[in-house]
């Protein structure tokens, strides 16, 4: 069976054998220059020495370099949690999109397919409307958590006949309820204040900019338990690529590998979602850009997608902040404008170097 | 081959640009010195604003009973009832409109180092390093222009952005927003008070409500009592009238009109609806000069379904204010209010 896997990713073209097998380093390495920048730069200056110092001071060796309080402020309690949620959320949504895409066995499944995204969407802007936090500075991210996860649940079991789901009853699912939680959303814009209308909307376009110690904890242990599990589906995906019954004639159980998918998935997202609001894109992109590049096993996949979607969020994060400091651009409008134009090119290169989709 | 050298390009680029930063910053060092320098010395030497500034014209600034220099620390009590002390009004970044313009006129325009996209008069707060809307903040941004206090309303956010400020040890005062006329003298001492010049806060609260007292009379005077619909406008997209609770219902009742939105039973803002015109019936037509130039003027305006229906439609009694000069509740609210009472009865004009 691995064998037909490899026969299939064999016929993609040697070409891009080498950059296949460094592929993840590589992603790696992307990453932990994507992070380091995140670091170094910003709208306060900060001498690298200083930020050094900083970092390894709070993990308890005693340098002696020397920087300010205020640049301490700057680096720790600013750059270094929203860096990290920034990891979390592109790790989450890469992955998400990337295991989705596979279940569904279409390249154009994305987070918002199996609902999660309007879930949360409608979680979230429910509550700013009502203007109640029962949870303080909770209330919005674990409104959206919920009405995320509810939605994804909502979409899964009406589309379960006999124990059964099949892949066009679920999309068709979610497009009638991504639609019903639109008109919901309207709905709740209907009777909104200005003012809440304005949080609404830069809700909606997405930001990393209120990463804190305290909510950056519970946001990375998220992402964590639903990321690291879906790292061990790659092998199943391959096989459910060749098709439903295939797969099951090879002994996997379609049925609850589409469950557990969705729900680690879903998980993923609604934590991305809740804590930086909707980051549209990444989660349809990152994963098919990685396609074109390595092919279509997804035990390579998965990892690269997590790799690439966190990199590509920390740096969209990086100008967003900086672009037009001191203000800040909005995250979502600078993923869609910066990824947009790229993966335009990519496709374009892709059908003249194969005459098609490899 | 070529995503690979894509991927080298980008690690390239990656490197170059933490080299670049090295640089920039090895060369920049810590601009800290400015701030201090900036820093009103215990000493005699009056650095702030003690010279009257020719800003705000048509607010007149304090008399000279006032303090000529900011007496420092400061203690005020932030909307939730905090106690923050400020040492420090060197530098000042206020992060909306209507703060803005109470700082100016205030005689502090000098010191303020930063402003929000709202902050449109007077005309030199537009030149300010602009940081952006004052509910998606950005607390690194903010801390790049080296405030030494911070001053917003309570709609400034998001909260965790706050909280990053405070914690890089920098003052962050938050006001309530104003519900009714009696609010902006309590907002002009407020921000006074924050910023060291009690004595100058109170003259300039006094003299607004003088001024503002004056229109009420003026409006108690007036025979009509028109209904008067606030229309915010955006292009042919957002078009809203304004109701129960909104600044314009406040403004409009104490010019002696009635509010047609809130009549017709709207509550904050609601979309506009040729029904909605219809129930409201206004006389009279208020809305922002920019809101008007988006829908294309009086014509414009007159094509939107029901308003030429209405009694106000059919007159062409629309009158248009600066939003900011209008809705802005600080210094300028008497001037505004007394030109509202005076655009909603023209029997006044004997």
């Amino acid at each position: 069976m691995a064998l037909a896997v490899s026969e299939l990713a064999r016929r993609a073209g040697h070409a891009r054998a080498h950059f296949r097998l460094a592929a993840l380093p590589t992603l790696a390495i992307l990453l932990g220059c994507a992070v380091l920048l995140n670091l170094a730069i910003g709208a306060v200056r900060v001498p690298p020495s200083a930020v050094l110092g900083i970092l390894l001071d709070h993990a308890g060796f005693s340098t002696g370099l020397e920087y300010t309080p205020q640049q301490e402020a700057v680096v720790w309690n600013i750059r270094v949690p929203r860096v990290l949620l920034a990891l979390m959320v592109g790790a989450g949504l890469g992955t998400a999109g990337c295991a989705l895409q596979g279940i569904f066995r279409n390249p154009l499944a994305d987070p918002g397919i199996i609902g999660v995204s309007s879930g949360a969407a409608l979680g979230a802007v429910g509550l700013i409307i009502l203007g109640v936090s029962p949870l303080g500075m909770w209330s919005v991210p674990a409104a959206a958590f919920a009405g995320g996860l509810l939605l994804t649940l909502m979409v899964y079991a009406l589309s379960r006949r006999d124990g059964r789901t099949e892949v066009v009853t679920l999309v068709l699912t979610g497009v009638a309820l991504n639609a019903i939680a639109g008109g919901l959303i309207g709905f709740a814009l209907f009777y909104a204040t200005d003012a809440q209308l304005r949080n609404v909307v830069f809700w909606q376009l997405g930001s990393v900019g209120g990463a804190t110690w305290p909510n950056v904890r519970p946001a990375v242990l998220a992402a964590v338990v639903a990321v690291v599990p879906l790292m061990r589906y790659g092998h199943r995906l391959n096989l459910l690529a060749l098709g439903e019954r295939e797969a099951y004639h090879l002994g996997v159980d379609t049925e609850r590998l589409r469950l557990q998918v969705i729900a680690l998935a879903a998980l993923a997202t609604a934590a991305a979602v809740s804590f930086a609001g909707v980051i549209g894109f990444v989660g349809l992109v990152v994963p098919h850009m990685l396609r074109l590049m390595l092919g279509p096993d997804h035990r390579r996949l998965l990892p690269a997608s997590a790799l690439l979607g966190a990199a590509v969020i920390a740096l969209a994060d990086l100008a967003a902040r900086t672009v037009v400091a001191p203000a800040e651009m909005p995250l979502g409008v600078v993923t869609a404008l910066a990824g947009g134009p790229y993966f335009l090119w990519l496709i374009h290169r892709t059908r003249r170097a194969q005459g098609g989709w490899g | 081959m070529i995503p690979r050298n894509g991927l080298r390009w980008f690690v390239l680029a990656g490197l170059a640009s933490i080299l670049a930063a090295t640089a920039a910053t090895a060369c920049g060092g810590d601009d800290d010195d400015d701030a201090q320098a900036g820093a009103t010395a215990p000493a005699a030497t009056a650095t702030t604003a003690a010279e009257e500034s020719p800003t705000a014209a048509p607010t007149p600034t304090p008399a000279i009973t006032a303090e000529s220099r900011p007496v420092l620390p400061a203690t005020v009590k932030d909307k939730d009832g905090e106690e923050i002390t400020v040492s420090d009004i060197s530098r000042v970044v206020v992060l909306n409109g209507d703060l803005t313009e109470v700082v100016y006129a205030l005689g502090l325009g000098e010191n303020v180092v930063g402003v929000d996209t709202s902050a449109t008069y007077p005309p030199e707060a537009r030149e300010k390093p602009k940081i952006g809307y004052q509910r998606s903040l950005n607390a690194e941004g903010i801390l790049s222009l080296q405030p030494t206090v911070i001053i917003g309303s309570e709609l400034a956010g998001p909260p965790a952005v706050i909280e990053q400020i405070r914690s890089a040890g920098v003052p962050v005062v938050l006001f309530k927003t104003v519900s009714s006329l009696d609010d902006i003298q309590r907002k002009i001492t407020d921000v006074a008070t924050a910023l060291g010049v009690p004595n100058r806060g109170r003259l300039l609260a006094q003299q607004t409500k003088a001024e503002i007292d004056e229109a009420l009379a003026l409006a108690a005077k007036a025979t009509s009592k028109p209904r008067v619909a606030f229309l915010y406008l955006r292009g042919s997209t957002v078009q809203t009238m304004a109701g129960k609770g909104s600044g314009a219902d406040m403004l409009i009742t104490a010019a002696g009109g009635i509010d047609a939105g809130s009549e017709a039973g709207i509550v904050g803002s609601k979309p506009l609806t040729p029904e909605s015109l219809v129930t409201a019936a206004p006389d009279v037509i208020v809305v922002t000069t920019s809101g008007l130039q988006s829908v294309g003027g009086v014509d414009g305006l007159l094509q939107i379904p029901g308003i030429a229906q209405t009694p106000a439609g059919k007159a062409r009694r629309v009158v248009d204010f600066d939003d900011q000069y209008l809705l802005g509740m600080g210094p300028r609210a008497g001037k505004a209010l007394m030109d509202l009472v005076k655009a909603l009865h023209p029997e006044l004009k004997g």
